[in-house]
């Protein structure tokens, strides 16, 4: 080890400071004695940012590791920048799912744009090329002015960023619900695609190999910025906006560019995104990866600033940077690659065989930790985990016993105001401001039950989908997150996929609280189990913790990104009705489950009740039923049965495509011994509505997977619109009235807001 | 038929158009550098979709100035096809290839979807393939699509018969609702002067292949594979 002095003009390092940066005074103490000192200010910098809850999962950790993560198809799981599956031929995807929450809440354009261009680096610097987008949002009332303005900017941001790198966006689900107030959730995912033999890792390896910074230059932005997101948000927060990042989408694009040709040229060993906490995260965990050490002199930093300190330097956010590792000698190659993209490249480090850490400021050694111990030592906690008792009580409510409103004598009122009601309401709105069609793959676009891409020069496609229900994993955090697993695969199952795996984004309140540590050790167990069941490991992820506001924690919603291989184009299938005739069929049964649905909290302003059982078994013999039933080619439709109940799937079917609109004649009557609002809007899991013109051979199939399937009407033509027969009565509504509902919504609350106006005046220009 | 198409940093629509041209079309096809100045015997140049430069100062303003648009410009003014697309119809107009110029749509919004396009002029080296009046199912996605011009140009497109699309509802009519954009006129695209440079907001290259939607782009390409061959 070297001596290491503090740098002049750098403050002195106390406890105090420390706290300041975010460390607990044992965290400090365990600091002191890793290096038989006390650290420098630039050695503090760097321990806060790689032990901040959002960079080490300190909390998250131990919970994590019960999760299933190997599988046959499984080619790289945790750990790496994105988790790589195979599809088959040699042909991987490589996918990953992170949230931007903290900043997306402060100044939501560029949280939400500089989000994208996170886990779009994320997945190239696997070696592979981005395919598709997908996002995950969750705001707040939109009655609210602020949660207008907070979508209306999540939404531009999301569009100008990947419009411009020329990814399509093909997917999303938008949900809007007050436990989302001030603290909404903006998490995007993003599918990427590779030969088997282009995977490249980002593990520092070979001894005197150069250490490379390539991309955009560093500044002042973002500095501590993962630490902003390892804490709860507060009044103060709006002071810390300039701890977010500021994006660049053409530059990310040449960046994509240019190191997709570098990975393909031979000359690196590795790669890394410096996301968040910068050049000290990337790396500290490429060194730590490859048990090596590194040593990285700040001076060499191609800055767009005068005078930045090396803290400043280690701790910038500046996005578009990656750090790579090359081969020796070959270091005027990498740089003519990325100046062929006008970008620049210079050494500033090399690895080691001596096991430090080490920061210098030309020969000024300014930090230096022993061996990888900065990542291997982070502190990790184990919270206790209590239940908490307004959980409890809200769970173990009677909804039964919630009177109906006079209105909902008419259920044909109910479920136009359920159409109506913004989480259920087509998101177009939205979705016309991403380009989905680009690189010309999407096959089915956002808006269906899942995204369909095919891949070029096979016969294959791939299905993609993020889903969960909050509400759910509030009120029975073990059941919600096997339903979130569970629904994404369903998903991806009605488009004829096959589910193969998943990436998870946590998103949790305050770990520290006892409750909301349950709600996380829960909702894993559910998904681990749920994981386990459908034989979808889990790849990667991020965890969001702190997701907290002055007016109380947020739902926990731990977010599924599902991916799942459809063998062959024919059997592509959608989610709306195409034939006049066709027989529907529901899979799955109607249950007496009102509890956590949509009706109750849309209708009756509630959020009570157990949410819907969740058996894993019956869920994969309902995923089996329908891909055999697909691939026997007697499938027309098939549409998920979720948020609303059947009531609303059924309506779906008719008109959720503007562009072949049906109608339907429907008897539920078999269910008549159930309240009939559990039949219409309760969301009793496992159930898919399936439309067929050979529903003698589907209902075979469906019996032999033990899996019961229901004739419950005909599709007809779009004049006749849906009638649905339940006890005595029918129930007639204009496929146009559903329609109406369904497709106005949106546009109707946004068009006439003055915040969503101020948005639209913000130029797509990023910098 | 040899297809070259422009890559300007930025560009992202230029992997479509050589797959429309490579894979759907099975025609040859090649990129072409922006820094070169080599159009490589090409007899039809794309320039593509995308944020050429980032959409820096203005959409294509920067791009107009790469070193392959002098060869680009010599190549329309030899009377050879030049279908400049999205981004690329922002650049010829940037280039003076076409009169006039593309502005923020007029919601203020980017729009992606597939909108409806009437052909107008149907006898083209781009559209004879198409008859007067067929209505094309068309995706666009595009932030400054909004056509405009003065109003002797846009009098003289007009008349000429130099207007090729416009948007209109599936049913042919016109109005203001399905013009997307707020383009002068709902004009959608525009021929030059001689016919041999086309420039439109829509995405006939993304509108070839039956499994991704209706094929109607397909014309278009056919219609500049017969004019060669003619």
């Amino acid at each position: 080890m070297s001596v290491v002095l503090p740098r002049p003009g750098d403050p002195a390092v106390t406890l105090q400071l420390a706290k300041e940066h975010g460390l607990t005074s044992d965290e400090f103490d365990r600091v002191c004695r890793m290096l038989g000192r006390t650290p420098t200010f630039t050695e503090l910098g760097i321990v806060s940012a790689l032990w901040n809850e959002h960079c080490s999962y300190k909390h998250s950790r131990n919970t994590l590791r019960t999760l299933p993560t190997e599988g046959a198809a499984v080619i790289q799981g945790p750990g790496e920048n994105a988790g790589v599956v195979s599809i088959g031929d040699g042909i991987a995807i490589a996918f990953k799912i992170e949230s931007h929450n903290h900043p997306s809440a402060i100044e939501p354009y560029q949280g939400a744009a500089t989000g994208v261009g996170g886990i779009l680096r994320d997945v190239f610097t696997m070696g592979a090329r981005p395919i598709a987008m997908l996002n995950s949002l969750r705001f707040g009332s939109l009655e609210s002015a602020r949660n207008r303005y907070l979508f209306a900017g999540v939404v531009k941001g999301i569009g100008d960023y990947g419009n411009c790198v020329g990814v399509p966006t093909v997917a999303g689900e938008i949900v809007f619900d007050a436990a989302y107030d001030g603290n909404p959730l903006v998490n995007a995912m993003c599918v990427g695609m590779l030969r088997e033999d282009e995977l490249i890792l980002a593990k520092a390896e070979g001894i005197g190999n150069p250490i490379l910074c390539v991309g955009a230059r560093t500044g002042r932005d973002g500095i501590h910025g993962a630490s902003f997101a390892s804490e709860d948000l507060s009044e103060a927060s709006e002071a810390k906006r300039p701890r977010v990042q500021v994006g660049d989408p053409f530059t990310e694009k040449l960046l994509l560019e240019a190191s997709l040709e570098l990975i393909r040229s031979g000359h690196i060993v590795a790669i890394q995104d410096m996301g968040a906490a910068g050049l000290t995260s990337s790396s500290a965990e490429m060194a730590a990866r490859g048990d090596v050490g590194v040593t990285i002199d700040t001076s060499l930093v191609p800055v767009r600033e005068t005078g930045m300190t090396p803290y400043e330097i280690l701790l910038s956010e500046s996005q578009e940077r990656m750090l790579v590792v090359a081969h020796q000698g070959h270091e005027q190659a990498v740089r003519e690659i990325l100046f062929k993209w006008d970008l620049t490249a210079e050494v500033i480090g090399k690895v080691i065989a001596e096991p430090v850490y080490r920061v210098t400021e030309g020969d000024r050694i300014v930090a230096e930790f022993p061996g990888s111990q900065l990542v291997t030592e982070c502190p990790r906690y184990d919270v206790p985990a209590r239940e908490g008792a307004e959980t409890v009580r809200l769970r173990g409510m009677n909804v039964d016993a919630i009177a109906e409103l006079p209105e909902e004598a008419d259920p044909a009122w109910t479920i136009l105001r359920l159409l109506a009601g913004p989480t259920i309401a087509s998101k177009q709105w939205a979705f016309q401001q991403y380009d989905s069609t680009v690189r010309t793959n999407t096959v089915v676009g956002p808006g269906g039950d899942a995204a369909v891409l095919r891949i070029r020069g096979t016969d294959r496609a791939i299905a993609v989908k993020t889903d969960c229900n909050g509400r759910y994993v509030a009120l029975d955090p073990r059941v919600g997150g096997r339903i979130a697993v569970a629904e994404a695969a369903r998903n991806v199952a009605c488009t004829g996929a096959r589910p193969l795996a998943i990436t998870n984004c946590l998103n949790f309140g305050n770990p520290t609280r006892p409750e909301v540590f349950f709600q996380f050790t829960e909702a894993v167990a559910g998904i681990g189990e749920a994981c386990r069941a459908l034989d979808t490991p889990v790849t990667g992820g991020n965890v969001s913790f702190y997701n907290e506001s002055p007016t109380g924690s947020v739902h926990p919603t731990p977010v599924i990104g599902m991916v799942g291989v459809i063998d062959s184009l024919e059997y592509i299938t959608p989610s709306t009705f195409r034939n006049a005739g066709d027989a529907i069929v529901l899979l799955g049964d109607c249950t007496n489950e009102l509890g956590a649905s949509e009706y109750l909290a849309s209708v009756h302003g509630v959020t009570a009740g157990s949410p819907p059982q969740c058996d894993l078994d019956r869920e994969r013999s309902v995923i089996n039923t329908l891909l055999q039933a697909i691939q026997s080619g007697v499938v027309a439709s098939a549409h998920d049965c979720s948020d609303g109940g059947l009531a609303i799937a059924l309506a779906e079917c008719l008109m959720s495509n503007p562009a072949r609109m049906t109608g339907a004649e429907i008897d539920l009557t078999a269910w008549d011994s159930l309240p009939l609002r559990a039949v219409l809007f309760g969301e009793a899991q496992g159930r898919v509505v399936v439309s067929s013109g050979e529903c003698d051979r589907l209902l075979d199939i469906a019996a032999k997977h033990s899996v019961p399937a229901r004739i419950i009407g005909t599709v007809t033509s779009q004049s006749d619109g849906l009638a649905i027969r339940v006890g005595q009565r029918v129930i007639n509504i204009g496929t146009d009235q559903l329609a109406e509902a369904y497709h106005t919504a949106i546009p109707r609350i946004m068009d006439a807001s003055p915040q969503s106006a101020a948005i639209d005046e913000t130029e797509g220009v990023m910098v | 038929m040899k297809f070259g198409i422009v890559t300007f940093p930025g560009s992202n629509g230029d992997y479509d158009a050589y797959h429309a041209a490579a894979t759907a079309l099975g025609e040859e096809a090649v990129y072409l550098w922006h820094k070169d100045h080599d159009l490589q015997d090409c007899d039809v140049v794309v320039l593509p979709g995308g944020f050429s430069y980032g959409d820096y100062l203005r959409a294509g303003a920067i791009a107009r100035f790469s070193p392959i648009m002098n060869e680009v410009v010599a190549h329309a003014k030899r009377g050879a096809p030049v279908l400049a697309i999205c981004n690329g119809f922002q650049v010829a107009c940037e280039a003076g290839l076409l009169p006039g110029a593309l502005v923020r749509n007029i919601s203020r919004r980017f729009i992606s979807r597939v909108i409806t396009a009437r052909v107008e002029n149907a006898t083209s080296m781009f559209t004879h393939e198409y008859f007067s009046g067929q209505v094309l199912s068309l995706p666009v996605a595009h932030g400054d699509g909004r056509y405009v011009a003065d109003r002797e140009v846009v009098t003289r497109l007009e008349n000429e018969g130099r207007v090729a699309f416009r948007y209109c509802a599936p049913d042919g009519r016109l109005s203001d609702d399905d013009n997307i954009n707020g383009a002068v006129n709902a004009i959608a695209g525009i021929l030059n002067d001689d016919g041999n440079v086309l420039g439109m907001m829509p995405h006939p290259e993304r509108a070839v292949e039956p499994l991704l939607g209706a094929p109607d782009g397909l014309g278009l390409f056919h219609s500049l594979l017969a004019g060669v061959a003619a």
